[in-house]
């Protein structure tokens, strides 16, 4: 056990955990910000995607003692209205069908479109290829991170 | 329900947001309940339960749109709840067999109407009116005579204490506003914010986590040492249960793959799952056994054989079952009279491995059970067949058990099964605190209730001019075929002959995304292909002329297809795709099948880069009767299909000794944004037949598109899934 100071989504947090805790489950269980979703825990599936200082990371590998002032952000960070251009074209496009997985995506393509926000429909497919959505909602997923590009250009 | 307002589990936060994303509406200070599913606000504000839980079919949006198309208010003043099971409240709350809609379709159309009847008669009875002189108008009722109106809140009080009017009537199709037009999914915002919604988000004071280790399919529990894992930080019991009562007649959804398991229970998911690696676990064979279920065809008796399975020995022992005895399912005519006669006979044998369901969120459960009463909160498609059994585990009645039925992270057929609410329940009874069970992605993969491994053999005859004389299928499976008799081509051919036969197993299967019919329609409709090229015939025209037959001069009487609606769709699919004048890069397949109640026929165009398969177009041709939601109906037509072809090119999963040689994704390969095709393009039959499901029926066709594609692409056929293993290009097109 230890005591962890992590920045997340602009906030200092404070919690007693066992240094090797991947980040996810110190977000989900001793954080309550259940949004970053446990899908396979070994970095195959995107579910657990967050940012750290910018960079879209699996967060079920990354034990929380590796991040330190890193800046992390998670799905409810992302914006304080739930209203950044991806997600705003999440929603314009009715993507989601269970939904578990979207969180995962979203922050992927947020990601993404911070780092190249032109990219080329192949490049979009490169990008989210890692994020599997079991609903197969892809299409939508594609249609948005276009969408949410065209916007933010 | 008329009289005052009970207030049902209701959620401060999620009533203050609408459907519609910036909209934020002001809440009512008193809510009236006119009957189950209907609350209004005095401020006009309407509160809709949606009954059946949700997987990703749309439910929670498209049967509140048929509540308040009837009840005749604004969609924009509607706010959703998910109601918990009640079957006292509630007809059926089951999320499967694509049947919801359609089961639903007059129970809400009835309660929308008689709520609505009942504000029209409060009105009356305050303005001194004739109710029949009444009219309402999104929310609002009118007295044009006299000129008075009022909103529905208005009203509400006095309505709620109406007696139930006995008969009304719905709307006219003619008169939808809101059924038939595109509404968003009423949980989009929560979804894209992160908002806690699925029971693996569940917290509650004072809560553990618990996980499970399950042995091999064959095995049980012998003995376990958890001393290492009792010292381990964060941990708190570990324990074995048993997880069904003892002699329990089961019913269809109480599949339990272990009977018993080993449980370890800690204060974070972290701990738990790190715990459970220490426990080391002795595992014995387990003796043959079999039990009776209580299934919809009546009592069925399940052998679980003894032994390590392996999928080599499934496949030797299957291609000798081919061989062997059959039993007979239907014959009409005399086959092997025809088949002697014949011009031509074809002769192919299809196969397909087991699958897992994979649904994105783990198999979970939150169960609180305490001396009287049990509260779970859970991923649950089928909460009815499982109180029973929950509450004989617990020995309490099964009114003290009360679901709460949370959004689900994909359903599939997996979740329609309740052994993780029994596991739960059971494991929170023991320690006597709330809990959430928590299965690893490697438990979940490893647990069974897979979909089974089956193959087929067709064979077809032909007369000189290309005509069809003789059909026969003989399906096999483990541990069911998936041979559906009636189906067609039953009726179209005078002579006809299908057969089955399976071997039993000790893993568990269950219902997988259009059970049987995943299989049976790739094996069918590539079959059919094979022989309209045989025939020399265009395969949408081979498959027209065989309708047309059916729906003539039929055989038989028991041909489970309406041959118009059959042929519907692939005229429509034969339009939409332009299907004889396909993209010159590419290998067109066509396939078309009738399940779950909706007919669909697809064409997929798609190409091959050395041995990677390319889907580039894919056209569904639907026939669903009434869309309630255009474009969700859309998005379930390309996640079918986009699933069907995921499946078909990589789905499989094999064991060894027992052990499933996948338990993961890094092992277990799933579609992924890259396989997936250019453009899906799926369209409606327009019609007025009462709504049929789309969870199912755009899955099963797929697989022989892609096969038939495939062949146009590669100049190869593929009888065996996944296809992606085989592909190759034969000489004769390099």
């Amino acid at each position: 056990m230890a005591t962890i100071t992590l920045n997340v989504n602009g906030e200092k947090r404070v919690v007693e955990a066992d240094p090797q805790t991947p980040l996810l489950w110190i977000l989900r269980d001793h954080l309550d910000l259940v949004g970053t979703k446990y899908g396979c825990g070994i970095a195959q599936c995107g579910a657990c995607t967050v940012h750290v200082d910018g960079t879209a990371t699996r967060s079920c590998m990354l034990p929380v003692s590796q991040v330190g002032d890193k800046k992390i952000t998670t799905i409810e960070g992302l914006s304080e209205h739930g209203d950044h251009p991806v997600q705003k074209a999440w929603l314009e496009h009715d993507v989601a069908q269970c939904g578990y997985c979207q969180a995962g995506q979203i922050m992927t393509a947020a990601a993404l479109l911070t780092n190249n926000p032109n990219p080329t429909d192949a490049e979009i497919e490169d990008a989210m290829h890692g994020n599997i959505c079991r609903c197969a909602t892809y299409l939508r997923i594609r249609a948005a991170v276009r969408t949410a590009s065209d916007n933010k250009a | 329900m008329a009289g005052g307002g009970l207030m049902l589990s209701f959620n401060w936060l999620a009533a203050c947001q609408a459907p519609s994303e910036n909209d934020v509406m002001e809440m009512p200070d008193e809510w009236f309940d006119l009957n189950s599913y209907i609350k209004i606000g005095n401020n006009g504000v309407v509160t809709l339960m949606s009954p059946n839980p949700e997987f990703g079919s749309n439910v929670k949006t498209s049967m509140p749109m048929i509540l308040a198309d009837e009840l005749d208010v604004d969609w924009k003043n509607v706010v959703v709840e998910q109601a918990d099971f009640y079957p006292e409240r509630f007809d059926r709350q089951f999320t499967g067999g694509s049947m919801g809609i359609l089961l639903a379709w007059k129970p809400l159309r009835t309660a929308g109407a008689t709520a609505r009847q009942m504000l029209i008669n409060a009105a009356a009875q305050q303005w001194n009116v004739p109710a029949g002189e009444i009219t309402t108008e999104a929310g609002v009722l009118h007295h044009k005579a006299s000129g008075k109106s009022a909103g529905y809140g208005e009203m509400a009080s006095v309505a709620a204490g109406l007696p139930v009017p006995e008969e009304v009537s719905t709307k006219p199709l003619s008169e939808f506003r809101i059924i038939g037009t595109s509404r968003k999914n009423v949980d989009g915002k929560k979804i894209v914010t992160g908002a806690p919604m699925f029971t693996i988000d569940h917290k509650v004071k004072g809560m553990l986590i618990a996980g499970i280790i399950h042995p091999p399919f064959g095995m049980t529990v012998k003995s376990f040492d958890d001393s290492a894992a009792r010292s381990m930080p964060g941990i708190k019991d570990v324990f074995a249960i048993k997880v069904l009562p003892d002699d329990y007649e089961q019913n269809a959804f109480d599949t339990v793959s272990f009977p018993e398991v080993v449980v370890v229970v800690g204060n974070t998911t972290w701990e738990v799952m790190n715990a459970k690696k220490a426990v080391k676990v002795e595992w014995e064979l387990v003796p043959e056994r079999s039990f009776q279920v209580q299934s919809w065809g009546g009592r069925q008796t399940i052998v679980m054989p003894k032994g390590l399975e392996s999928t080599t020995a499934h496949r030797v022992r299957m291609e000798e079952a081919a061989r062997g005895k059959a039993q007979v399912l239907r014959k009409d005519g005399d086959p092997e009279g025809a088949f002697r006669r014949a011009a031509k006979v074809l002769e192919r044998t299809y196969t397909a491995p087991h699958l897992a369901h994979n649904t994105m969120e783990p198999v979970n459960c939150f169960a609180h059970v305490t001396a009287d009463r049990a509260e779970l909160y859970a991923p649950i498609q089928a909460p009815e067949f499982i109180r029973s059994t929950i509450a004989a585990r617990l020995g309490m009645p099964a009114d003290k058990v009360h679901i709460g039925l949370a959004r689900m992270g994909g359903g599939f057929g997996q979740r329609a099964y309740g052994h993780h609410l029994v596991e739960a329940a059971a494991i929170s009874q023991k320690i006597n605190a709330p809990v959430k069970l928590v299965y690893s992605r490697e438990d979940d993969m490893t647990y069974g209730i897979y979909r089974p491994t089956y193959t087929a053999t067709y064979r077809a005859a032909l007369d000189n001019e290309g005509n069809l004389i003789a059909f026969h299928v003989r399906g096999g499976g483990i541990p069911e075929h998936a041979v559906h008799a009636n189906r067609f081509p039953a009726g179209a051919v005078d002579n006809y002959l299908a057969e089955g036969w399976s071997i039993p197993s000790n893993i568990t299967i269950g219902a997988f995304r259009a059970p049987r019919s995943n299989f049976i329609a790739g094996a069918e409709q590539s079959f059919l292909d094979e022989l309209a090229e045989l025939a020399g015939k265009d395969p949408i025209d081979f498959r027209l002329e065989l309708l047309e037959r059916a729906k003539t001069n039929p055989v038989g009487e028991d041909n489970d297809y309406d041959p118009d609606r059959y042929a519907g769709v692939l005229e429509l699919v034969r339009e939409k795709s332009d299907w004889n004048q396909p993209p010159s890069n590419v290998g067109r397949g066509v396939a078309a099948y009738f399940c779950h109640n909706t007919y669909v026929a697809e064409v997929v165009d798609m190409r091959v880069e050395g041995s990677t398969p390319v889907i580039e177009n894919v056209y569904a041709a639907v026939d669903c009767g009434i869309v309630v939601n255009p474009d969700a109906a859309r998005n379930m037509g390309e996640g079918g299909i986009i699933d069907g072809i995921g499946n078909a090119l990589f789905g499989e999963l094999t064991f060894k000794d027992g052990v499933p040689e996948k338990n993961n994704f890094h092992q277990y390969r799933m579609i992924r944004q890259k396989e997936t095709p250019r453009a899906v393009e799926v369209h409606f039959v327009e019609n007025e037949y009462d709504p049929t499901g789309l969870g199912e029926p755009l899955f099963p066709p797929v697989f022989a598109a892609v096969a038939n594609a495939l062949y146009r692409a590669t100049g190869k056929r593929y009888y065996e899934q996944p296809f992606a293993k085989h592909i190759s290009v034969s000489p004769a097109m390099l």
